[in-house]
């Protein structure tokens, strides 16, 4: 964790760590995916294989339909302020005594892959870039919502300002709790896809992502990482957390 | 003694097509259902599937198609062949009491298995209303974003959840009664399977 690291450490030593850590992970994905299904094929009927298979290939023709069914221009509803939950829910694979502490001062938001500016970001440079608020329904996978208010840079205008390719297919996302996750370029483009360094008017809480959480209020939560560390844009499809284990990838709104 | 066909294949084959997808639809729904109780209670385990969360809702995402794909051909047979006009109607609240009340001293008719009493038009119009709504709700709470308005005449998203889970509640006692009803009068299961209705003149 960048928190860890000592003082004084140059930008191209973090970033190199980064990247690493991408490679390093989807090797791991690659191996652990073999070794998953080694061990199913010794432990499970072919039949209930074959039935995993099925809907997960299904899963995956839901992802194109969902593709098909966004609209990019498609607003998801906001609401008045007095509407917000209070206390909004916490929410992560881990519990809240868990949650990442990160050192600001020594913060770097690391960029890769189909970027043409690849310069980490202090979090004094991305405070300084334009700022936008919503308050709209995080709606959880599991089923229960929460209506929130989010603050910070519309994630279109980040893109473009370090000249991400827009073309790529995938933006996906690394977080200093490990956690990871991407969305389709579509839904990054949005306009209410946010780098979110706010809640609640305030800097964004340890709980509930500090130093930055991606809202985008068109997906299911899972798919609004917290603590983000590292974001790249590529065409190969990068998974997730939750994604790798059968969670619906694109599980829009 | 003289052979009638009662059930087309097309309503045979939809009802046992159905009966598979809503088995899939509910099992898989109550363990979703589960990962974040509306009301004060779960559904045990042992009558859902999916094995966790993302099992069932893979289940539901993919039984989902077969219940739409199903009850649209079931659907479009009934309107277009005038099916449901022959069977379920006409249903009038006059009939409809006197069948409940014979009902309710145990003398409901139902001598003839190719004719439906007022009761049981009611109810069978009442089950592929619920459908509708049920799939209805089931598409905003899915999509509440991108088919906001079809949300907002449920209330929004929690309205949405709220009304897929009274539905689905109204489906279930649906069906219970069917089953009651078909284990009455076993000769129904028979006739859902060969369509032929046996009748001595």
């Amino acid at each position: 964790m960048n928190s860890k690291s000592p003082m004084g450490q140059g930008f191209a030593r973090y970033r190199s760590a980064g990247i690493a850590s991408i490679e390093r992970r989807l090797f791991l994905r690659q191996g652990l995916s073999l070794g998953a299904l080694a061990l199913l094929s010794g432990c499970r009927s072919s039949d209930e294989l074959q039935v995993e298979t099925l809907l997960r290939a299904i899963s995956g023709w839901n992802d194109r339909v969902q593709g098909w069914l966004f609209d990019p221009g498609k607003l998801a509803p906001e609401y008045p302020e007095s509407a917000i939950t209070r206390p909004f829910p916490f929410n992560a694979f881990y519990g809240e005594e868990a949650v990442p502490r990160i050192d600001t001062a020594h913060y770097r938001l690391e960029l890769a892959g189909l970027i043409r500016e690849r310069k980490p970001w202090s979090l004094t440079e991305l405070y300084a870039l334009p700022q936008v608020s919503q308050v709209t329904r995080h709606v959880c996978v599991e089923g229960w919502s929460a209506i929130g208010k989010w603050s910070g840079t519309p994630f279109r205008i980040f893109l473009e300002r370090i000249g991400a390719d827009t073309t790529a297919k995938y933006v996906g996302f690394e977080c200093e709790d490990n956690y990871y996750t991407s969305i389709d370029m579509a839904s990054a483009l949005h306009p209410q896809t946010l780098l979110a360094f706010r809640y609640a008017d305030q800097i964004l809480p340890a709980k509930y992502g500090f130093p930055m959480k991606l809202r985008v209020p068109t997906k299911l939560g899972f798919k609004n990482p917290k603590h983000i560390r590292a974001i790249y844009v590529t065409n190969k499809y990068p998974g997730g957390y939750w994604e790798d284990q059968g969670y619906n990838w694109f599980s829009g709104s | 003694m003289q052979t009638l066909e009662i059930h087309p294949l097309v309503v045979r084959l939809s009802h046992w097509i159905n009966a598979l997808a809503m088995i899939l639809m509910l099992a898989s729904g109550w363990r979703i259902y589960n990962a974040s109780p509306l009301f004060p209670f779960n559904f045990p385990s042992a009558i859902t599937i999916g094995g966790w969360l993302a099992g069932a809702l893979q289940w539901h995402f993919a039984a989902m198609w077969l219940l739409a794909a199903n009850g649209l051909v079931y659907l479009a047979y009934g309107i277009l062949s005038g099916h449901f006009r022959r069977k379920l109607l006409p249903i009038t609240p006059s009939a409809l009491i006197a069948d409940l009340l014979a009902a309710a001293r145990g003398r409901l008719a139902h001598d003839d298995l190719a004719t439906y009493n007022a009761a049981q038009r009611a109810a069978y119009a009442a089950l592929i209303l619920t459908a509708i709504v049920q799939v209805l709700s089931g598409l905003a709470v899915w999509k509440p974003v991108q088919l906001q308005g079809l949300a907002a005449l449920m209330g929004g998203y929690e309205g949405a959840r709220l009304l897929h889970f009274l539905a689905m509640a109204l489906c279930v006692s649906l069906v219970a009664v069917h089953i009651v009803m078909v284990i009455l009068v076993p000769e129904t299961f028979l006739t859902m399977i060969t369509g032929r209705l046996k009748r001595h003149e």
